[in-house]
Formats: structure tokens, sequence, C-alpha cells
């Protein structure tokens, strides 16, 4: 077996991950940094963000307000210490990202324009037309490519973090092309594979966010935190789950039932003005509109299509003009996907899950537990995005804690040794495992697409917009039945070379993981909070639950919860209040 | 409206296969799939062992691009609708080396991308505190339609120049410098026309103009290209007349 050895690893060539490669090149440029990813880096989910990223940069803000705004978004379960260190570091990141080449919006004067997003008091959010993560993903792939220091495995599949002497020492992992299965040997692993859409059957995430990273770390022993914490975007186009950007709304759009009313203004969020008012109505917090959503369905007040339950995003009365400038992404995905032009038509929406508020658990340097693992964008709950995530602030979370986790894992590395013998050993167990367990397996009977249907029928009756005991004690028994027969696989492909089979199996394995622990994170907190609501537990509950859970991987492969509680520095918790 | 329709799609396994053949598919007919849909078909309930490239389904990571009735398209931007009767031909870009299946292999690309140095190069850069910048958006519409590029690699597909001459640059490499060249903050525009106007560079492209008619996103790589031309030639007009320096 080759042996790869470097000193920072990084799983995963998103935006985290690039991010935090530049800073380990730039922090300690006689490392070796590598990044690995089963895709090539320019394709990796961040490309698919549209509205924006929030920071501070207009007079009339303070850094404060963006604190308070995500804070209170959050439902008061974010870490204010960790607020206040992202609030104060995204300024600079976004203008890094200016200096790079990123093709921010302007003012006419050149000036960085910013947009008002939902849940934010004062407009911060930086944006590139409606492509803001394509720009941002591109503009950081090609600034890597400058660095000599930075080397990549494109289309390397991670399927295991090696662990020796209590610390994290590299992964094992498969190249897609030949199909060899090696040991890749690290000072200090950064995790940033993004999120875990794909668990559910309807979500906006793309086929690789199949919460890899998490499983991986939560195999490894490390814990994974918030997982109850599930993201649903209110605008989603029925059937396909593309996302149509808040920045529709947040630029004028409407939401509207089907009797072309504003339905919002029923629920405490405000009331109707022709332009949109910050933290108001149609620029309130998603989880709050999601919830709506279903609210509005029970009376009877959605629209009815092929694809279930929808509403009406109306964007017409912007006009051409500024839809075209601002929103063009929005009606080149009208007209492709729906047939419709927006200019002139009424948009179909509905709930979609489009993010992952928790993660694996780290401190506010991007560390987990285990020692030499680090960890930063979706795949990590530091956490400041609490119980729901406010729009915009993913994009500038990915800059903030890449380029901290690459900081602290080059730290970290530059005083490690390297790696023993042992760790070749555990990568040669690893491929026996692989090849037993799939591409020499016989007698198998599962089909993946089976099981997967299934876990989707079950994510999405136990663990949607609003749970109960009931459903998610019957779904955590569900899944770990799924567990036991995905053990029985029956892979048609037993070919080394870009077998993409065995992928899609491995990635079953991982979002199996991950649903378990979703499940179990919701079973047990019993309160109603942001984006997690319980029909039978509807207030939130601070004396309880004013903490993160963090599942543990017990013995027998089922999640095991602890509570650790919530850091508030200068916002004791209080009332959301939106609309007022 | 027919119930069914044909998908052909090329199989090429190194290890079964010494050249690539043809296997055909049945598979249900429905007006919302696009072709990557009824490749997910085929995989999840006909043939796990058929392999390609997808990731969002939104048209905008560039991962799934592929031949369709001969025309190299996003498979998740092409609907089936638009093929019918069928048979619909699926088969990997044309000019690359294909790995499996419909997987072909960018290695060349990569390697390329970074020959063009596509990061903003300048003299002096401004510490981050200092704040951003200035452009305006008349100057950002220079550039940006040049910065549009998902590299699906379409275009290399369509270019009759790169099949006959791998070692050309090509046009969204080309297109990507030229983004950066245009950029009002990017100081390296002397720096890339070493490699674009050397052997591999622009002269080779006689402005077929294929690239563009493929491109899912409207970047233009053809005009990139003739407006470098007409930049480079003008470079080189001013060296013969100023030997001591054209800038």
């Amino acid at each position: 077996m080759d042996l790869h050895a470097c000193d920072v690893l990084i799983v995963g060539g998103g935006g985290a991950g690039l991010r935090a490669a530049i800073a380990v090149a730039e922090t300690y440029p006689r490392l070796r940094v590598s990044v690995i990813s089963k895709v090539y880096p320019m394709r990796s989910h961040t490309v698919s963000a549209e509205g924006g990223a929030a920071a501070v940069i207009k007079a009339a803000d303070s850094l404060d307000e963006h604190a308070y705004d995500t804070i209170s978004g959050g439902d008061w379960l974010s870490d204010q210490d960790a607020v206040e260190a992202f609030v104060r570091e995204a300024p600079e990141e976004m203008l890094r990202l200016e200096h790079w080449g990123c093709p921010w919006n302007r003012e006419s004067d050149g000036h960085i324009a910013v947009r008002p997003f939902g849940g934010m008091k004062i407009e911060r959010t930086w944006f590139a037309a409606d492509k803001t993560g394509f720009h941002l993903l591109h503009t950081l792939f090609q600034t890597t490519l400058k660095y000599d220091a930075i080397q990549r495995y494109d289309e390397w599949f991670v399927t295991k973090l090696l662990v020796e002497d209590g610390r994290c020492q590299g992964v094992v992992a498969i190249e897609l092309a030949t199909g060899n299965i090696q040991a890749i040997t690290a000072k200090a692993v950064i995790l940033c594979t993004g999120g875990c859409g794909k668990v559910f059957p309807f979500t906006t995430n793309a086929n690789i966010k199949n919460g890899d990273g998490m499983a991986l770390a939560y195999r490894a022993g490390a814990p994974l935190k918030d997982m109850e914490f599930v993201q649903y975007h209110p605008t989603g186009l029925p059937f396909t789950g593309i996302l149509i950007t808040e920045a529709a709304r947040a630029e004028g759009g409407w939401l509207l039932n089907k009797d072309g009313y504003r339905y919002l203004q029923d629920y405490d969020l405000g009331t109707p003005t022709p332009k949109p008012v910050l933290r108001s109505m149609e620029l309130g917090p998603r989880d709050r509109l999601s919830q709506c959503f279903v609210k509005e369905q029970e009376k009877g007040r959605t629209l009815e299509g092929p694809y279930g339950h929808y509403v009406h995003l109306d964007i017409r009365h912007l006009g051409e003009k500024l839809i075209d400038t601002k929103l063009p992404f929005v009606r080149e995905l009208c007209l492709k996907y729906v047939g419709i032009d927006p200019v002139r038509e009424m948009i179909p929406v509905r709930p979609v899950v489009h993010y992952m508020m928790g993660g694996v658990h780290t401190d506010i340097h991007g560390a987990t537990p285990l020692p030499g693992l680090y960890a930063a964008g979706e795949v990590a709950c530091v956490s400041i995005n609490g119980s729901n995530r406010l729009g915009s602030n993913s994009l500038t979370e990915i800059l903030v804690f890449g380029a901290r986790a690459g900081k602290a894992a080059g730290a970290f590395a530059a005083d490690q040794a390297g790696g023993g013998p042992s760790l070749v050993a555990q990568a040669h167990d690893e491929r026996r495992r692989l090849e037993e367990a799939f591409l020499r397996k016989s007698g198998g009977k599962e089909r993946i697409a089976t099981l997967r249907t299934e876990m989707h029928q079950i994510m999405e009756e136990s663990a949607g917009i609003y749970r109960t005991e009931m459903s998610l004690k019957d779904a955590a028994g569900k899944l770990k039945r799924l567990q036991e027969r995905s053990q029985n696989l029956s892979l048609d492909d037993d070919s080394y070379t870009f077998n993409t089979e065995l992928t899609a199996a491995l990635e079953l394995s991982y979002m199996l993981d991950v649903a378990q622990t979703i499940v179990q994170s919701a079973l047990e907190r019993r309160e109603s909070r942001g984006s997690h609501q319980r029909i039978d537990y509807p207030q939130r509950d601070d004396e309880r639950f004013l903490s993160h859970s963090l599942a543990y991987r017990a013995e027998d492969g089922s999640p095991r919860l602890e509570y650790r509680p919530v850091t508030i520095t200068r916002w004791p918790p209080g009332k959301r209040v939106y609309g007022r | 409206m027919p119930s069914t329709v044909a998908l052909t799609v090329t199989r090429y396994r190194p290890e079964r296969e010494s050249e690539p053949t043809f296997q055909t598919y049945e598979i249900p007919f429905r007006k919302d799939w696009v072709i990557l849909d009824a490749l997910n078909h085929v995989k999840d309930t006909l043939d796990g062992s058929l392999s390609f490239r997808w990731s969002c389904r939104m048209g905008v990571c560039g991962s799934c691009g592929m031949k369709v009735n001969g025309t190299p398209k996003l498979t998740c931007a092409t609907f089936l609708s638009d093929y019918l009767p069928g048979p619909i031909r699926v088969e990997p870009l044309d000019y690359f080396p294909v790995v499996r299946d419909l997987v072909v292999d960018l290695t060349d690309f990569m390697r390329k991308l970074r020959q063009v140095k596509p990061w903003i190069i300048r003299k002096e850069e401004k510490p981050p505190g200092e704040g951003e910048y200035l452009q305006t958006p008349d100057q950002l519409d220079v550039y940006k339609q040049f910065s549009m590029c998902i590299n699906c690699m379409l275009c290399y597909s369509a270019c009759p120049i790169y099949g006959l001459e791998p070692g050309f640059i090509g046009p969204a490499a080309i297109a990507l410098a030229q983004r950066y060249n245009m950029d009002s903050r990017d100081e390296g525009a002397a720096e890339r026309l070493k490699v674009l106007s050397e052997h591999d560079g622009i002269w080779q492209c006689t402005f077929v103009g294929e690239c563009t008619k493929v491109c899912p996103k409207h970047v233009d790589p053809a005009g990139a290209i003739q407006q470098y031309k007409l930049t480079a030639a003008t470079q080189w007009v001013k060296s013969l007349l100023l030997p001591w320096g054209a800038r």
C-alpha cells in the first residue's frame, strides 16, 4: 500500500475546506496541506448557495446588531462567544474575498452593495446577483491554485478516520478513478464535508450531501451536537426541491395563499406593506415561515398540485429589470424547471429541507473533542446558528470558521510527530472491510435505493417541521432495523474503476447513522425551540433545555445523548419578536 | 405521450470491455424528467453498475455534462420530452479519455485551468483592513459574463480544435483568463499573455464558435477568445514599434 502523508489534511473542497487550506498555507507556509474531496472542488455544494453572505460593512450597522439578530434568530441556542467572534471577523473575511476577486454587486460609487435578508434588522447581506455561493466557491478555488503548498486529491472518497494514540492521524480513502484504497496520514485533519440534506426525500441539497463527515467523526468517537435542528427553507420548487432564494422576498416578493392573501400576517409576523420591512412578514426567519406554511395547509388555504401542497411566491411587481439584475438565477431556474416566467407568473413554492444547524461538536477554534480532528462549515456545530440559522450567515460562517479551523489545525500539526506503522495496518483492515462488505460480497439481498427510500419516508414522517414523541419513537425503531438490513446489501457493480454504486452504499451507511442521531436528539428534546417543534411540547423550556444536545455513538451503534449548557455572554434569553 | 422511452447509453468498464459498447434500457417516460433522472432510474432500479457524475441537479455544479443525441448537454437541464419518441443516446463527452461508462478524465483541463493563472495578480495587495477595492457596476459588467463559467466541459467537447490539437488550452480556460484580465482589480494581464500567446494558446482558434453555441451559461468563450486575440495582436505590434517596451 502506498503511503500518502501530509501535515494538515482537509476533507472536503467546498468553501470551508478551501478557506481552511488558504489559512494553513498563509499562516504556516512550511506545512504540507492537502485537500481531499469526493468531487472536484468546484462541484462542491457551496456552488448552489444563492442569496448572499452577511457581514457588517455599512456605517448604519453594528456588530451588536448582527449578533442580536443571529442569537434571537437562533432562539437563544447559539453560543454567544462564538457569535461575537463570528460577527467581529466576518467583515475582514468578506473583504478578503473581495480582494481575491469575488464579483460582489456594487453601489454606483463602486462600494460593496448590501441587500436585506430574513431575520436581519439591518441590511448587511453582500451578494453576487443570486449566485453568491457559485462566485464565492470559484473565487476561492481559483485562488487556492496559486499556492504550491496546497495539494489536492480530487475524487477521492473518505471511508474512515485513522485514530491512534487518542488522536486523529489521517484517513483511509478510495481513489475513485482506480479503486485504490489508501491511507493518507496527517498530523491534523479538518472535516469540511458540509451537511446531510439527502437524509430527507425533499431537499435543496445536492446528491453529494450525505453527512459523510458527520458520520466519520461520530464513528471515531466525536459527538454530534444539536442534530435535532433541521432547517426547512420556506421556498423550494415542488418536485425538484430547487431553492428559490430568500433574496426574492428580500427584494420585495410576497408569499400568497390560494386566495392571493399574504397569509404571514395571520401568524404574528407583522402587517403587510407594499415595500419590504426588515424582520417582518416575508422577511421573518425561515423556521417561522415554514411553520406558517403547515398551519396554512391545515386551514385548507394552500394550493394542491401533482407534487403536494404549495403556495405562491409573487415577484411580478418587482419588474423585469430588477429581476434580471438582482435575481437572474431565479428567472433562469423557473423558466428551465417549471416552465414559467416569474416576470409574468407566480412561482409555486413549498418548504424544503435546506440546512443542518447541528453537526460535529467543535469549540470556537474548530477543534472537536478528539485531538487532531477539526471541523468547519455545515458539517460542524460551533454553534453560531442555534436552533435556526439566519439566511446569509452560512456563507460567512464557512469563511470565518474555515479560516479559524485552518489556523488552529496548523498550529496543532506544527507540534506533532508523524504517524507510526499501525496506521497502515488500520488501512489494510479497512480495505478488507470494504472488499468483504461490498465488492466481494455475495448473497446480499437489499437494494440501496429501496433502503434509501424507506429512510426518506421515516425521516419525513417523523422528523419534519412538526414532531411528536410517538412518531419519533417509531422512527428510532425503524431506523435501527434499516441499519440491520443495510448489512445485507447486494451490489450490481464489483468493479474497482469509478464504482459509484460502492460510494452510494457507503453514503447510505453515513446517512443512516446521521438519521439516527437526528431522530434520537429530536425525541429527547421535549420542548419547542426554533426549527424543532414538538406538538406535544409546544413551549420553549429554558429550565430544562437551554443546552446543546451531544449525540455519542454507543457500543451497540445507537446514539447516546448528553447535554452541555449554552454560553450566554450579553444577551439573556428573551422572546423572539418579529413584525413589531 | 409514450409511456416508455428507450435510453441507449455508452458502457465501458476497462476491467471487462476492451472498448466502449452500447446498452439500451427501457425507462418510464415522465414529462418532468431530465436525462439525469432517467439515468438515476436506471441506476436505482435496473442496473446499479452504470457510472456517471452528478450533484446539484440545478445546472450550476457542472458535473453532469454528457453528449445527448450527439450534442454536449448538461443532463440535469435537458428534458426527456425534447427527444421524443426516442431512442435517446447518451454518451461521454468527446475528446476526453473515458474513465468508465459516462465518466471522462478531466486531468488535462485541471492542469490548463491552473496554467492561465486564474486569480487576482497585483503588484501590491492592500490589507483587508483598508477596505474594498472600488469597482463600479459598469466595471463589473465588463467581465461578469466571463465569470459565469461552471467548468462543465461542454465547450471542450464541442471544440474541433481541441479535438485535433489536445495541447490547445481551450475555450473555458481562455474565457477565465480573460475574466481576470478584464477585472479592474487585476494587474496580471501581461503574465497571462505569455501563457496564452504561446504555441497552444489562442492563435489556434479559428472562430468556429461551437463553444459559445453549447455553453449552458452564456459565457461566450468564442467572444473572449476573439477579444483576446485582438489584445495580443496589438501588444505584438506595439512591441515591434516600441522595442523598449510595449506598455
